[in-house]
């Protein structure tokens, strides 16, 4: 009984031995949960306290209403060079061997999804009635880009050819054309933005709106005075980040803002302007009296017709192409309207190939109403990353397809939390990425600085969507329903206005003055 | 405890084992719990002789949700199985090739260089294979069946012997 008994008690204790042994590690899983459940608590408070002081919406913005109804928009286009096709995918019609490119290349890369995304952009019920261009091989090759409704590789089944117009005014005054697209040198914008208007059409424009100054004040008449709607092509006003931006500065997170800084940087031949030149091209296939038009007359120049951009003759430089990207989409965010002074400087340091207009270029605009400065400055012979910053009292903004805010060590309005530890100057307080979980192919240099700029795509609800379709099909639906376009006349006549400041100040050598009463550059 | 020379021994490698499952736990629960986690920019940064077989992965959404997927849970169910000493040799051996895959997806060979930081300097040997070798060690000399839920689940022995002892 005794022996029995002490058996027992061994058993007992062996029986306590193995559950201690068995189960030793498993207070250490209680160590854990309560040590993650004070990390988890820390993060929250600390999200919850800067969150509810910056009091931004957390949504991604919406995706676009449908595309609206009504009767199909009859297009034009003129210029269907580099910037022309893509304005054409936009509207929806790709040449097919364009087509042809891109599904191979989405065979070989997965990845590059340009394809797919052109397959599943939005049709916007629109067709292509009539296409000019001076270069006899970019006019067929406009034509077959209208013909393809049905989004077809070479051979596939196309529909109606649009017509080929040899000249842009027997374009705008056909009656079969209700808008256009204008997609020329910049020489040409103002007067085709003002032919086009008096037929009564409707007009998209690629940016900058004018060449001069004295034209800029027609084209806003011709516009106006003909009741058409007009879209500059600033695609940057879809960009989901900039939205969030203005956001950003209407709930005054930044504090007072003193200065922008503005930055094109860009190191390839391509995007110095030095296009290819086309082997077909010669005096025989262009229109070359055409293309010179409100220009000084020069003798025929394969150079001039493609490059156009590196003369003055034709273009405005980097103001007109770059500056005003980066203006208008600080006009876009801050409603900065046109500066009251403008000082320029630069030159042509790098590219000595018979150019006139600068490669490298700053220019400083002042506000004085507005207490800041906007300073721009571009080179095209270094890709060093510059960001586009917004610079206040209380904490800076730094865009681009992704938008970052961190707060001042010596802020006023942040002081307190920078205090308390719950704000970490070197930390962002606010970071917006679009689509986080999507993987871009963004190919070339050139690609990718556009990009970076928020410049070629955006997001919609999470998917990719091309900001220049975005803007086309806004556009088209304020034809159909009269609603505002977001680049509309009067933006166009800011940037306009004061991408010229910039030019003149540096051609002239001086500071450029703006008389808000007379509207008029001193 | 015929493996162990004395408690010493025994009770480093447990303390070893429990350390490594906090840190796999800890980093699947952290990748739980961030709606924005995706495995595709460390798989993008790839470097080396497999980076094509990484970069792969990211290709087809439905692949890289299942890679998500797997990496999440595979460092939970190693966590969990390293703290609680369950199914140990089978959380060890997952945890050697999960940890083989981070080596040869990023290994700190000379000439390679990653976007994503590092906290310290690597040539060739870096944290990821320590820790990799230190569970090869966890394999060989197994701690489970003496401090764990093995004891029970998979005990040989000392639970069962006692159950038919004691009926």
């Amino acid at each position: 009984m005794e022996r029995d008994n002490k058996e027992n008690n061994r058993s007992v204790k062996v029986h306590r031995r193995e559950w201690l042994k068995t189960l030793a590690t498993v207070p250490v899983l209680g160590v854990f949960a309560y040590a993650w459940y004070r990390k988890r608590r820390y993060d929250r408070l600390l999200k919850k306290n800067i969150f509810s002081e910056l009091n931004m919406s957390t949504n991604p913005v919406p995706a676009p209403p449908p595309v609206s109804q009504g009767k199909t928009i009859r297009l034009g286009i003129i210029g269907y060079g580099i910037r022309g096709p893509h304005l054409a995918r936009a509207a929806g019609f790709a040449h097919p061997a364009w087509i042809d490119t891109v599904r191979d290349a989405a065979a070989v890369n997965p990845s590059d999804s340009r394809y797919q995304d052109f397959l599943a952009q939005d049709d916007l019920n629109v067709v292509v009635t009539g296409v000019c261009d001076i270069f006899d091989t970019y006019g067929k090759l406009a034509v077959e880009a209208g013909a393809n409704i049905y989004r077809e590789g070479t051979g596939g089944k196309m529909g109606d050819a649009p017509r080929r117009f040899k000249n842009y005014r027997e374009l705008c005054a056909s009656p079969d054309i209700d808008a256009v697209i204008i997609a020329t040198p910049d020489h040409w914008h103002g007067p085709m933005t003002i032919e086009a208007a008096r037929n009564g059409k409707h007009v998209y424009c690629e940016k900058p709106m004018t060449w001069t100054v004295p034209e800029t004040y027609e084209v806003v008449k011709a516009v106006k005075e003909n009741g058409v709607v007009f879209q500059l092509g600033h695609q940057g006003r879809q960009t989901e980040s900039y939205i969030k931006a203005r956001e950003a500065i209407e709930k005054d997170l930044l504090g007072k803002i003193t200065l922008i800084e503005v930055t094109t940087n860009r190191n390839d031949p391509n995007g110095a302007w030095v296009y290819p030149i086309h082997p077909d091209a010669g005096p025989d296939t262009i229109d070359w009296e055409q293309f010179i038009g409100p220009a000084p007359w020069h003798e025929f120049s394969l150079e001039r017709f493609f490059r156009w951009r590196c003369w003055w003759d034709y273009s405005t430089g980097l103001s007109g192409d770059l500056l005003t990207h980066e203006y208008d989409a600080m006009n876009q965010i801050l409603g900065l309207g046109i500066p009251r002074s403008a000082v320029s400087s630069g030159g042509i340091y790098f590219y000595k190939d018979g150019r006139t207009v600068p490669d490298v270029l700053h220019t400083v605009f002042e506000y004085p109403e507005k207490d800041l400065t906007l300073m721009y400055s571009a080179t095209l012979a270094s890709q060093r990353s510059r960001g586009k910053v917004i610079m206040g009292h209380d904490a800076s903004m730094e865009m681009g397809n992704t938008l970052i805010i961190k707060a001042d060590p010596a802020s006023t309005r942040y002081a307190e939390q920078i205090r308390k530890g719950i704000i970490d100057p070197s930390l962002p307080i606010y970071t917006y990425t679009p689509g986080t979980k999507q993987v871009d192919a963004v190919t070339s240099a050139t690609e990718q600085y556009f990009a970076g700029r928020g410049l070629l795509y955006t997001y919609r609800g999470g998917k990719r969507v091309d900001t220049t379709h975005l803007h086309i099909r806004e556009w088209i639906d304020a034809i159909r329903t009269g609603a505002p376009t977001s680049c509309h006349i009067d933006a166009g006549f800011d940037e306009a206005m004061t991408a010229h400041m910039g030019t003149i100040a540096y051609r002239e050598g001086r500071k450029v003055y703006w008389d808000p009463d007379k509207q008029q550059i001193m | 405890m015929k493996n162990w020379k004395n408690n010493v021994q025994l009770t480093w490698m447990v303390v070893l084992r429990l350390l490594i499952g906090w840190h796999f736990l800890y980093e699947g629960i952290a990748k739980l719990v961030n709606p924005n986690w995706t495995s595709a920019f460390y798989l993008l940064d790839s470097q080396g002789w497999f980076a094509p077989f990484f970069h792969s992965l990211t290709i087809n959404p439905d692949v890289l949700a299942t890679v998500d997927f797997l990496n999440v849970w595979g460092l939970i169910f190693i966590g969990l199985g390293l703290v609680l000493g369950l199914f140990t040799r089978v959380a060890t051996m997952a945890g050697i090739v999960l940890l083989a895959f981070y080596y040869l997806s990023h290994p700190p060979l000379v000439g390679l260089k990653y976007a994503s930081p590092m906290e310290g300097n690597y040539l060739v040997v870096d944290k990821t294979l320590i820790e990799l070798v230190a569970l090869a060690v966890l394999y060989v000399f197994p701690t489970g069946k003496e401090i764990g839920l093995d004891r029970w689940v998979l005990g040989e022995s000392c639970w069962g012997k006692k159950r038919t002892k004691n009926k």
